[in-house]
């Protein structure tokens, strides 16, 4: 994996399908879900949701959030904050596109593993 | 865990700390909040290391009912969000009321300018030889439920000592999860504080019958055992064995801190009507205190004192005036209501009303034309009229004659109204008394736009702890909302106006050929849907348009993306298909095979006549596949919106009962079926004699076979509301019972709406509806049947055979893995 200091190549960005998103193994601590909007947005959340844990990457992605397989909680990848009347809220990891590769921010990758 | 509260240089605020993390402190601290966010700087101490919690559902905790989770009040959130410095698990073990500090047990300073006491009460531990002895405990604290819990997984007996509301409901939760429960009481009645004698009498009974063991009139001598709890002794020589004591007989005002610090302390901390101690710069709020002579152990009082605190500490005085409480037993099945004064005394009537047969009993004591207490047991449904009427000190001289039968009678209509009966309460009414919230303030709530019972439970609270008062709040709902809630169809879902039938009607009608044209031309009020109009969605174009439409794999639930179900660790559970609940020596070792090779922790036989496999890891999953499709098997669709499985019994074959072959049946069945996807999951039996050992009676579509034929039945459930089938009609040939079952499943496919099991789908169209398409009509019969073989026709690829030969791989492998030691390396 490619990396500088501060970021994390993790490969091209049409290898993640549109509403949908890809995972980011993680040794020692949780995955990160990096998602991918209608929009073309992307975005990363700890894989983990703050309600029972469930794999936010295998929700289904709809606007600018994904609904936890598990129990529906929907949950803001901007922000990881749960919506609408649930509390509670999953750590977002940095990310940015960089000539079509998308970097994951180094930092708090590794605080995820912590 | 030490978190020194930060106080940055430019925060000039007074400085408020509260000694207590309970529902006290926390409830006096939102309440301040709500008044005036910006006036203290806050900080909470609390024994515990846990965030603010509800105390009183720590019995449904018990019960396994909620879990800690559900029963948090405050999150961390809560403290980040309002500036709030928490430090929990350290308590407070002294005050220096000179110095104006306060000093944790592991020597944390903190220096206040107003300071708030909630400490609450501590559990009386009655002085008795062994109560020392480990295996004792109290029921106190979320770590009291672990310690229960941990010795209910244990089996065995448990004694429980206080037939009080705790004890109770301790008993009932250690009941339930498998103990051996006896209760010791030492007064005559159980709940003698809030029962009559009558209504103990009927509680006694119901327990019993639930197992329990109830001694009254018992005297506890010592606890016995050696090095742990083995028994207790009562006082008249009896031992019961006992692996786990639970003492549940009061508790005390927790006054120690206070006292040490030289506050006037009586009973419980005194303060004043605003709740200020003998120092006008320490308060004391909850069980702690006495007010005017008075201490209170229930929750409801803790809220108005809140209120009056939180006045007080923003200078706008409104001064507590004691309260009036009222008690509900938290067990399930076992309605107990009581209020007030129910001691008869001078001056006091009573009127009672007993229906033995029912298991009610009701008594209302007026004094003066007014209500003074009240005892419900078996229909607590009044319970809130009662205790309004009570509190408000309303003449009920008018009412006196119906005031027995409830609100509905005395209010002059006859037939019980809910709407009406919520309607006539008062705003200061008490609708939720688990979170303190009255019926002005549900309803405002609503008005500012909580439009559901959901967003109600999210905002203010009320139902969403015990849930008992949910009735009340959806009344309140309906009453507010008026026809706003009531009126219109059903939408699919908040992205659209349209209910399900229309927009399947129009996808027909305007030839719609993808989700985003659906979208766009039935003016989605969202970009791209959500998780309940997009699947539907899929389902409907994919069944309007066989073998054109192009499945969106995104607008899959997870477990139709990946054709297996997840399990809540994330791993997921594979179930191959065994045609008809057949299988054969390669197929059972393909299976071992791969539960050894993969490390699956569990086969289990599934009600369906299958096995299935858990703990498949998602990367895992296409090699499984390639091995299970080798030895000949293909995906079970235990996963999806699809026929999910045929059961059979052995039939004629080899039963001497067997009328018919319904193994074969069941095969041929699973083998026309198989691979369709449905509105929602579909399960068919077959059984070869009307005894019925596949249970075709609760299936989707049941095949019960006879002497002269093959009876149908339709619209089974054995779910959450189990529902036998009706018999749609009796046929004399295999043959035509694959025919109406392919119609059937073809118009159950086009016409219901995503998510609807046959059995509801058939209540809300009716048998009838069924039988005049399936059965009358024949030409329309084969019209379905055709349309659904031809779907068929583009449906029977094994999704497994796909994935294991690397199709859509990134549905399996992560995109990218990275390993910290190395890159630190």
């Amino acid at each position: 994996m490619t990396t500088t200091a501060d970021w994390l190549d993790i490969g091209w960005l049409d290898q993640i399908p549109a509403r949908g998103s890809r995972t980011v193994q993680v040794e020692g601590g949780d995955d990160i879900a990096v998602f991918r909007t209608a929009e073309g947005k992307v975005f990363a959340l700890l894989d983990r949701c703050p309600h029972k844990h469930g794999r936010l990457s295998q929700g289904i992605v709809h606007g600018g959030a994904v609904a936890c397989p598990l129990h529906n909680w929907r949950i803001s990848l901007a922000t990881g904050e749960a919506l609408g009347d649930d509390k509670g809220c999953t750590p977002t990891v940095p990310v940015k596109i960089d000539g079509g590769r998308v970097l994951i921010c180094r930092a708090s990758t590794i605080k995820a593993a912590a | 865990m030490e978190h020194r509260a930060l106080k940055p240089d430019a925060d000039t605020r007074e400085h408020l700390v509260v000694v207590g993390n309970g529902m006290a402190g926390c409830r006096a601290v939102e309440e301040l909040l709500a008044r005036d966010p910006a006036r203290y700087r806050v900080t909470i101490f609390g024994a515990e290391p846990r965030v603010n919690y509800n105390r009183i559902m720590l019995s449904p905790v018990l019960a396994g009912e909620k879990c800690f989770d559900d029963i948090v009040i405050n999150d961390a959130g809560w403290y980040a969000d309002n500036g709030i410095a928490l430090v929990a698990g350290d308590p407070v073990a002294a005050i220096d009321r000179a110095a104006k500090t306060v000093t944790t047990r592991s020597g944390l300073v903190e220096s206040y300018d107003r300071l708030l006491i909630a400490t609450g009460s501590d559990p009386f531990i009655i002085p008795v030889p062994g109560k020392d002895l480990p295996g004792v405990i109290a029921f106190r604290d979320m770590d009291d439920v672990d310690t229960m819990l941990a010795a209910a997984d244990a089996g065995g007996d448990a004694v429980v000592i206080g037939g009080g509301l705790l004890g109770l409901e301790a008993a009932h939760g250690l009941s339930l999860r498998g103990m051996k429960v006896t209760v010791i009481h030492l007064m005559p009645t159980l709940m003698e504080r809030q029962l009559d004698e009558a209504a103990g009498w009927l509680l006694k009974n119901a327990l019993e019958a639930r197992g329990q063991t109830i001694l009254t009139g018992a005297d506890t001598a010592e606890i016995i055992g050696t090095g742990k709890v083995e028994g207790v002794r009562l006082k008249d020589g009896t031992l019961i064995p006992a692996s786990l004591v639970v003492m549940a007989v009061g508790i005390r005002p927790s006054v120690a801190l206070a006292r040490d610090a030289g506050l006037a302390v009586g009973r419980g901390i005194q303060v004043d009507d605003h709740m200020v101690t003998s120092d006008p710069a320490v308060l004391a709020v909850g069980e702690c205190v006495e007010h005017d002579g008075q201490v209170y152990g229930l929750v409801a009082p803790l809220w108005d004192m809140c209120r009056s605190l939180a006045d007080g500490l923003v200078e706008q005085h409104s001064g507590y005036r004691g309260s009036v409480t009222s008690t509900k037993l938290k067990v399930s099945g076992i309605d107990v209501f009581s209020a007030g004064d129910f001691s008869a005394g001078d001056g006091c009537e009573d009127i009672v009303l007993r229906d033995a047969s029912r298991g009610v009993y009701k008594r209302v004591i007026v004094k003066d034309d007014r209500i003074v207490g009240a005892v419900l047991y078996g229909d607590t449904a009044d319970g809130g009229w009662y205790f309004d009427l009570l509190k408000r000190q309303e003449d009920v001289s008018d009412l006196r004659d119906l005031l027995i039968f409830g609100q509905a009678f005395a209010a002059g209509g006859g037939a019980a109204d809910p709407k009406a009966a919520v309607a006539a309460l008062s705003d200061d009414a008490e609708i939720c008394g688990c979170n303190g919230v009255t019926k002005g303030q549900v309803v405002s709530c609503i008005a500012k736009g909580a439009h559901s019972l959901d967003a109600v439970r999210g905002t203010c609270k009320a139902s969403a702890s015990c849930g008992s008062c949910t009735g009340l709040v959806e009344n309140l709902l309906a009453l507010t909302l008026g026809d706003d809630v009531q009126s219109g169809p059903k939408t699919m879902c908040k992205c659209t106006s349209f209910g399900h039938d229309d927009v399947r009607r129009e996808i027909v009608a305007q030839g719609m050929r993808s989700i985003p044209e659906v979208m766009q031309k039935l003016h989605w009020t969202t970009p791209d849907g959500c998780s309940s109009c997009r699947p539907a969605l899929n389902y409907y174009l994919l069944c309007a348009l066989p073998g054109d439409y192009v499945d969106d794999q995104q607008s899959r639930f997870v477990n139709e993306r990946l054709h297996a179900n997840i399990q809540k660790d994330g791993t997921y559970s594979v179930v191959p298909r065994m045609w008809g609940g057949l299988t054969n020596p390669t197929e059972l070792r393909a299976i071992a095979d791969v539960v050894e090779k993969y490390n699956a922790p569990m086969v289990k036989v599934t009600g369906g006549q299958r096995l299935d496999i858990f703990g498949i890891k998602k990367e895992d999953l296409p090699a499984v596949w390639a091995d299970l499709n080798a030895a000949g098997m293909v995906s079970g669709h235990a996963y999806g919106k699809a026929l999910r499985t045929v059961k059979t019994c052995v039939g004629s074959e080899w039963c001497r009962f067997g009328t018919q072959d319904s193994t074969g049946l069941g095969v041929k069945l699973e083998r026309m079926s198989w691979g369709s996807w449905m509105p929602h999951k579909f399960k068919i039996a077959v059984s070869g004699c009307p005894r019925n050992c596949a249970e075709a009676t609760i299936k989707d579509f049941g095949v019960v076979c006879v002497d002269s034929g093959y009876e149908l039945h339709v619209g089974g459930n054995g779910g959450i509301h189990v529902r036998a089938t009706d018999l749609l009609c009796k046929v004399a040939t295999e043959q035509e019972a694959m025919d109406y079952c392919a119609a059937f499943i073809q118009l159950y496919r086009e016409e219901a709406r995503y998510l609807e099991r046959t059995a509801p789908w058939i209540e809300r169209v009716g048998l009838d509806y069924v039988k005049a398409h399936i059965v009358e009509d024949d030409t329309g019969r084969e019209a379905l049947r055709a349309r659904f073989l031809y779907s068929q026709s583009f449906s029977q690829h094994d999704p497994w055979a796909q994935r294991a030969e690397g199709a859509e791989a990134e549905h399996h492998a992560p995109m990218a893995r990275f390993t910290p030691q190395k890159e630190i390396a």
